[in-house]
């Protein structure tokens, strides 16, 4: 069995004021969570906003330095005391995929450059192996890389741009894909396109996700491990089927009673029109 | 009750003229939560922004008109020409991204002040405010911050407070809960239900979630390419859906408890940008106050 994600103790403090009267804002308070499996797995990280989800998304990137603890990946010390020196190695481990595809690439730069770099730089390929890759992972999700070459954000649709940004992290063939918030700058009718995405690269390819996500009803489609985050701690962690049916938190009770569904009202509405 | 008649709102851009809005003809009745959904592009911001009055360059009325019904301050009826004064007083706009449309600079106490119409007694102007926002479940003293200050979740009940604080008969929120996380969505949206029940006034809101139509909509419109697909009661549109763009936009979100595999028919429909129906801008009454159009799906032969 390998730790596909283990955190140990993972704190992260940030001061805000000065140093007389400063405030210490615990991000992350004590994360513990361990996910050990022979399969590739999604783990959902669910909460509200400020909740920490985007720091533990950070940390697990390198893009922030935990003040204690250590996060593994793939049996590898990602973050934290011992972790993997080389900046490439982690990145042929990790990738992330971010929020807001329209910020993530530069509006004056061809996003295939971005692809292509990522093939050359990350994954060490020469010019010719480059395009391959590209070519190979656009068709992954589903694109042609004839129609995106030499095209910027502005000629996509934010749909297409997350698909182009999926296949960006698959170039350097990474173990673990940290996806923070990916779907909800779409178009609600698409995001299914995404979401099915993550699945099929879970089946069929053997990706493991770690999807940063406020939206319990996708979570609870996709993932295998749910961790509940409420004010930096983790109220409550498991297999996604037993924590979203016998929630044991009063945190993570209300996070599903706050879900519009499609089945059963919060309230009455009465009904106030007669005819139109 | 409002009415819009063959509506067609062009933007002229370049040399070429987009038809956002493709003629709309329906009818909107008082006291009620009409729910508009539809995907990015489909005309949605451009039909709220034509309802509110806000028509500026590039943006005209290339066709047809909005019959308002309304009564404004002073007695007269809302006209196309003059419902620019009745902003705020009895048609208001919650704008997309809302809680970033608060001016940062002043306190939130002056953007009270500041609006339109107000009694020129700013003290008592603000008390009256400063009442108001409690009942909404703000900190009175949130009257004094600037709005970097408040959480999201606060700016954006703020903006609820300045749109409905005179109690308008028309309410325009576009997307007003997409930035706001479940928790305080569930809030906003039932302090929106609670305040129409009580103003007894109409809201129309605009959203992609379902979930938010289902739970707050008496009426539901679905908009596609610029013209409306389906209109109907929203208990007719979920439980019968007629159009076969509704039914994707029913079908294509999760839900818990149900593992049966999800946005299929999205996937078929939506990978590419183009258009998979043509719909006909006349509706057919199919069901009592259940509208929807012909269309066809384009490529299929059948056109």
């Amino acid at each position: 069995m390998t730790f596909i994600l283990k955190t140990e103790a993972l704190n992260k403090v940030y001061r805000r004021g000065g140093i007389v009267g400063g405030k210490n804002i615990h991000a992350l308070n004590d994360v513990n969570i361990t996910v050990e499996s022979d399969r590739p797995v999604v783990i959902a990280v669910v909460g509200e906003s400020g909740s920490g989800k985007t720091t533990l998304a950070k940390t697990l990137l390198r893009l922030e330095t935990p003040t204690s603890g250590r996060a593994i990946v793939y049996d590898d010390v990602v973050a934290g005391k011992g972790a993997i020196p080389s900046r490439k190695d982690f990145l042929g481990l990790v990738q992330p995929i971010f929020q807001n595809p329209f910020e993530a690439f530069s509006r004056y730069r061809p996003v295939d450059a971005y692809l292509l770099e990522t093939a050359r730089r990350v994954a060490g390929l020469g010019a010719a192996p480059a395009e391959a890759a590209v070519e190979v992972a656009l068709k992954n999700v589903g694109l042609d890389y004839e129609e995106i070459r030499g095209k910027y954000t502005a000629q996509f649709s934010g749909g297409e741009l997350q698909r182009i940004s999926v296949a960006r992290a698959l170039i350097p063939q990474p173990k673990l894909i940290v996806a923070d918030e990916p779907v909800s700058m779409i178009d609600a009718s698409r995001r299914m396109i995404i979401i099915n995405l993550f699945k099929r690269l879970r089946d069929d390819e053997g990706r493991s996700f770690v999807y940063i996500t406020h939206d319990l009803a996708t979570a609870y489609y996709i993932s295998d491990f749910v961790a509940v985050m409420n004010k930096g701690r983790v109220v409550e962690f498991g297999p996604a089927r037993k924590v979203m049916s016998h929630p044991q938190h009063d945190y993570t009770r209300l996070l599903l009673s706050s879900i519009p569904t499609t089945n059963s009202r919060w309230r009455e509405r009465p009904r106030l029109v007669a005819s139109n | 009750m409002i009415r819009l008649n063959d509506l067609k709102i062009s933007y002229r851009i370049g040399g070429r003229v987009i038809d956002a809005v493709d003629g709309v003809t329906l009818t909107i009745p008082d006291n009620c939560v009409v729910g508009i959904a539809g995907e990015s592009g489909s005309g949605k911001s451009t039909l709220m922004k034509a309802i509110y009055g806000d028509i500026q360059s590039p943006m005209y009325v290339s066709q047809g008109s909005i019959d308002y019904g309304l009564k404004g301050g002073d007695g007269t009826p809302v006209t196309a020409e003059n419902v620019r004064e009745e902003w705020f007083k009895t048609i208001s706009y919650v704008p997309q991204s809302s809680m970033n449309s608060l001016n940062p600079v002043i306190r939130i106490r002056d953007q009270f002040i500041d609006f339109p119409g107000t009694d020129s007694n700013k003290k008592r102007v603000l008390e009256a405010a400063r009442a108001y926002i409690g009942k909404l479940g703000l900190p009175p003293e949130s009257m004094d911050s600037y709005p970097h200050q408040l959480s999201g979740g606060m700016r954006q009940r703020m903006m609820i407070a300045l749109a409905t604080f005179f109690k308008p008969e028309l309410i325009i929120a576009d997307e007003p809960t997409t930035a706001l996380d479940v928790v305080v969505q569930k809030d906003i949206l039932m302090l929106l239900m609670e305040l129409q029940e009580e103003m007894g006034n109409t809201i129309l809101v605009v959203s992609h979630d379902m979930g938010v139509h289902y739970q707050v909509t008496h009426k539901m419109l679905i908009m596609y390419a610029g013209r409306v697909v389906e209109y109907g009661d929203t208990d007719s549109v979920f439980a019968d859906p007629q159009h076969p763009y509704t039914k994707m936009l029913i079908d294509s979100l999760p839900t818990l408890g149900d593992d049966s595999m999800r946005g299929v028919l999205a996937s078929q429909a939506g990978a590419g940008s183009d258009r998979v129906y043509r719909v006909e801008p006349r509706l057919i009454e199919v069901k009592p106050h259940h509208y929807v159009a012909q269309s066809a799906i384009l490529g299929a032969g059948a056109a």
